[in-house]
């Protein structure tokens, strides 16, 4: 289970808005407990894939994810996932998603822009055997 | 021995060890010790083909190893290394 702290959903869904109508990323921070996670605040990244495919494709490069760990150390916090929007498109894994899965153990929260407006917000996570994607409960406390 | 920084989502696969102390002269012999020692981590670091995941990024002291000497890079027992992936993705 995936727990987003009072105010970072917001945030999270914002900066997809802003990036509309590109695909936004960047990564979710926080602690792992026994229980599961909880994401207490966001890393927004810049996205990488070349100019004018970004409507529907995301990259970020190794250096960058090194910096953006080293940045999530230096607060004490953990990467406990990747977000990413997709513009008038379901907030579900695409095959794409899938072929660039990384690990099991990530959260891969995707938020649907529609028109320019966030509309859905759901979590994934790569299967132990990397087969697919299941959805991941949110919890989502007041 | 050197010291590679495991992911927090790989963690699970490390009985939640952050680091794990590595024997090996070089990045290739020290993966190889960590995937010895944590069996589990062994598909999600490496492709059917035997070489690392396209997404998977060593570095050691923060230098991307393919810009050394890739596997072959001599790692000193007080270097550590990090596993870092890279992203894409997209409707």
């Amino acid at each position: 289970m995936l727990t987003i702290a009072s105010g970072v959903l917001r945030a999270i869904q914002a900066h997809g808005e802003a990036a509309y109508p590109n695909e936004g990323v960047g990564l979710l921070l926080g602690r792992t407990q026994a229980n599961g996670k909880t994401t207490t605040d966001i890393l927004p990244l810049a996205n990488g894939w070349e100019v004018g495919e970004q409507s529907h494709r995301y990259q970020v490069s190794g250096g960058e994810m090194l910096a953006a760990e080293l940045e999530a150390a230096r607060r004490g916090l953990d990467v406990l996932g990747i977000f990413h929007s997709h513009p008038d498109h379901p907030a579900e894994p695409s095959r794409f998603d899938y072929e660039w899965a990384t690990w099991p153990g990530y959260s891969y929260v995707i938020t649907t822009i529609e028109q320019g407006r966030a509309t859905t917000t759901r979590s994934w996570q790569l299967r132990d055997d990397r087969s697919a994607f299941d959805e991941e409960v949110v919890a989502l406390p007041a | 021995m050197a010291t590679i920084r495991i992911p927090t989502p790989l963690r699970s696969y490390t009985g939640s060890q952050a680091e794990v102390s590595v024997t090996g002269d070089t990045v290739g012999a020290a993966l190889n010790d960590l995937t010895r020692q944590h069996p589990a981590l062994r598909q999600h670091l490496y492709a059917d083909s035997g070489e690392l995941r396209a997404f998977v990024n060593v570095f050691l002291n923060e230098e991307d190893v393919r810009h050394i000497r890739g596997a072959d890079t001599p790692v000193k027992k007080q270097d550590r290394l990090m596993i870092v992936p890279s992203i894409a993705g997209g409707r």
